[in-house]
């Protein structure tokens, strides 16, 4: 962590390991009464920003291990009580989880495989300045981050297309983001050396060798954070779901999540004596929103180091 | 093997051309093409899927002014101008649906705006690099959360019998109440993206001139002076850029959530845009008013992006284009 996080904080300027900060090393003997006391607000505001985001995330956990009486009750707080996995239990041996598990799976590996074929290339040869249609095509991209024909007219273009309730709505109609590109973009234009195109000119590459041998191998960064907002995206998409798919088996993880927790909801809040039954149901509740999201979380730390050069990537002016 | 080699050529010595005389079109075009294919074929998907998913949709908003017709296609019917657009503006819902859409989207742009900024300051503040990567990991942590279980998880915190918010707030449910939802959306987009969005900041704030705190103190500057004149200073040409770009979106609520915390009690105070264009166009399939009110929505936007970007160009001379 510790060693991630000082390559990630400096990835423009070599400077900020805390120790260089004046106040912490010269100043320590002659610290003032005011200085403790600035202290423990900043101590006291990082716990509380620390505990506020994550209490609520444990006490999903605990939540979903814990008896449902007990969480009914409201004397789930802080440990789990009378831990049970029944509610696990149940969770696999409801098929209409694993259905859309499987759906969703499929449509982000295949869908982020096709996002970083298409970005990547481009991205690459809208970086070389030599290639004087860049401008315009930079344009023409850039304006459909703040244009765009709408719900209905993107409606009627994939009828027509025939891709309506069918698996390629996900991996085609968003094949490549524009903002990704301009990413990838930058990243090529700063972080690659000019001088490893002269070279590769000399030995004989054309632009074919140079991305394939040169660049890519160079851009596991770049590659990693793209890859992980393509793969997000997908994973966390529901709108195309509820929008473009009818059939119930090609609903993806999202969608038979909101009608797992979501729809039943009125019911198991709107009532008052509540049965066991539906206890247990809301109990799974819990174990449903860790099995959903446990992926991205698996997939968190290790590309964790590459977060803050993908963001700042962004932020350069298109 | 040719391309490349008339490629270098042109690249370590463009002056030295061989052709005194001003090639014509067609020669100009088959050289580019000569020494650049390879960067067309490269480019060739993506122009293929923006052009056919982006500028094709596009071509479709005539359906804004069309009476649609399904036996003539999308861009077959009567043209009728502008009358869906004042079908929208004279509809009883209109007020009601543009004040939720800006009142929403405001608090959310402006509390997204200033957050982030707040933890970033707070942040940096941390002596120990490894408190800071713990405290950054937890913080980007949300981010990666799905609308769907962030709406679940409001469902279960706040329920006013259960849940360890909403039993603070007696018996009627936050997220029934037309009131508060505004701030239950607010709040959790706050928590939900606060620490992702701050780690811009960080990254600017790191790159301030050590010096400068130095001077400062030599100057008695205290803690909350150096916060004040050295590192707030630091982030205010990133912060002007970022709210220039968000005012990009000022009558955009995203989709997802709104349309999932809707219920029948809090439906006057979240029916937005994107969700009223959906219920319209999709649901109830009044294609070209859909339409309309999608194209109304993508205009304010794109004016407050313009103005936006050029009261900061005037103001703090830094912009987006």
């Amino acid at each position: 962590m510790n060693a991630s996080t000082t390559a990630n904080v400096a990835p423009l300027a070599p400077r900020a390991s805390g120790d260089d900060i004046p106040w912490n090393k010269k100043q320590r003997q002659t610290r003032t009464a005011g200085d403790w006391i600035v202290d423990i607000i900043i101590w006291a505001l990082v716990a509380v920003v620390v505990i506020a985001v994550l209490y609520p995330l444990w006490f999903i956990i605990i939540s979903s291990i814990s008896d449902p009486n007990a969480v009914a009750g409201g004397r789930v707080s802080w440990l789990p009580v009378d831990v049970t996995f029944a509610g696990f239990q149940r969770i696999f041996e409801e098929s209409s989880i694993w259905v859309g598990y499987r759906n969703t799976l499929i449509y982000s590996i295949v869908g982020t495989a096709v996002n970083m074929i298409v970005t990547i290339p481009v991205a690459f040869a809208l970086s070389r300045a030599e290639f004087k249609p860049r401008r315009v095509i930079l344009f023409l991209f850039t304006v459909t981050m703040f244009f765009s024909g709408g719900l209905i007219p993107s409606y009627m273009l994939y009828r027509d297309l025939g891709i309506l309730n069918t698996w390629w709505v996900f991996i085609l109609p968003g094949a490549v983001s524009v903002y990704n590109v301009i990413v990838a973009r930058s990243f090529f234009e700063t972080s690659i050396p000019e001088e490893l195109h002269d070279a590769a000119q000399i030995d004989g590459l054309s632009y074919f060798g140079y991305f394939f041998k040169i660049v890519v191998p160079l851009s596991s960064a770049i590659l990693a954070v793209i890859g992980l907002y393509y793969f997000v995206g997908h994973w966390n998409d529901f709108m195309t779901g509820l929008i473009y798919i009818i059939d119930q088996d090609k609903k993806p993880l999202q969608n038979v999540l909101q009608q797992l927790l979501l729809v039943n909801q009125t019911t198991s809040t709107a009532s008052v004596g509540v049965s066991d039954a539906q206890r247990a149901a809301d109990q799974m509740k819990f174990g449903i929103i860790i099995v959903s999201t446990l992926p991205l979380l698996v997939l968190y730390p290790f590309l964790q180091k590459y977060f803050n050069k993908g963001v700042m990537l962004g932020a350069v002016k298109g | 093997m040719n391309t490349r080699h008339s490629a270098t050529v042109a690249a370590v010595a463009p002056s030295s051309g061989v052709e005194p005389r001003k090639p014509g079109l067609l020669e100009r075009f088959t050289d580019h093409f000569q020494r650049y294919w390879q960067l067309w074929v490269l480019s060739a998907p993506a122009l293929v899927f923006v052009a056919i998913f982006a500028y094709v949709p596009m071509w479709g908003i005539q359906l804004a002014f069309r009476k649609f017709d399904s036996a003539r296609g999308l861009t077959g019917g009567e043209w009728v101008g502008l009358h869906y657009f004042e079908q929208f503006f004279t509809s009883p819902l209109f007020g009601e649906i543009l004040w939720n859409t800006f009142r929403i989207s405001l608090w959310t742009l402006v509390t997204g705006f200033i957050f982030p900024i707040i933890l970033a300051l707070l942040i940096n503040q941390i002596g120990s690099s490894k408190v800071k990567g713990f405290v950054q990991t937890v913080t980007y942590m949300p981010h990666f959360i799905s609308t769907v279980v962030i709406v679940s998880m409001l469902n279960i915190f706040l329920d006013p019998n259960n849940g360890f918010i909403g039993k603070l707030f007696g018996d009627e449910s936050l997220l029934g109440s037309t009131t508060a939802i505004t701030a239950v959306y607010w709040i959790s987009e706050v928590w939900q993206h606060c620490g992702w969005n701050c780690i811009i900041y960080l990254a600017a704030l790191s790159s301030v001139d050590p010096s400068l705190y130095e001077a400062a103190k030599i100057d008695g500057a205290g803690r909350f002076q150096l916060i004040r004149y050295v590192d707030f200073p630091a982030i205010l040409p990133t912060a002007g850029v970022l709210l220039i770009l968000q005012m990009g979106s000022v009558l955009n609520v995203g989709f997802d959530k709104i349309y999932l915390l809707q219920n029948s009690l809090n439906m006057p105070a979240t029916e937005v845009i994107s969700t009223y264009t959906f219920k319209i166009g999709i649901q109830s399939a009044q294609f070209s008013y859909s339409t309309a009110i999608g194209l109304f929505n993508t205009i304010v936007n794109f004016v407050f992006l313009i103005t936006a970007n050029a009261i900061s160009k005037r103001v703090s001379n830094s912009s987006i284009f």
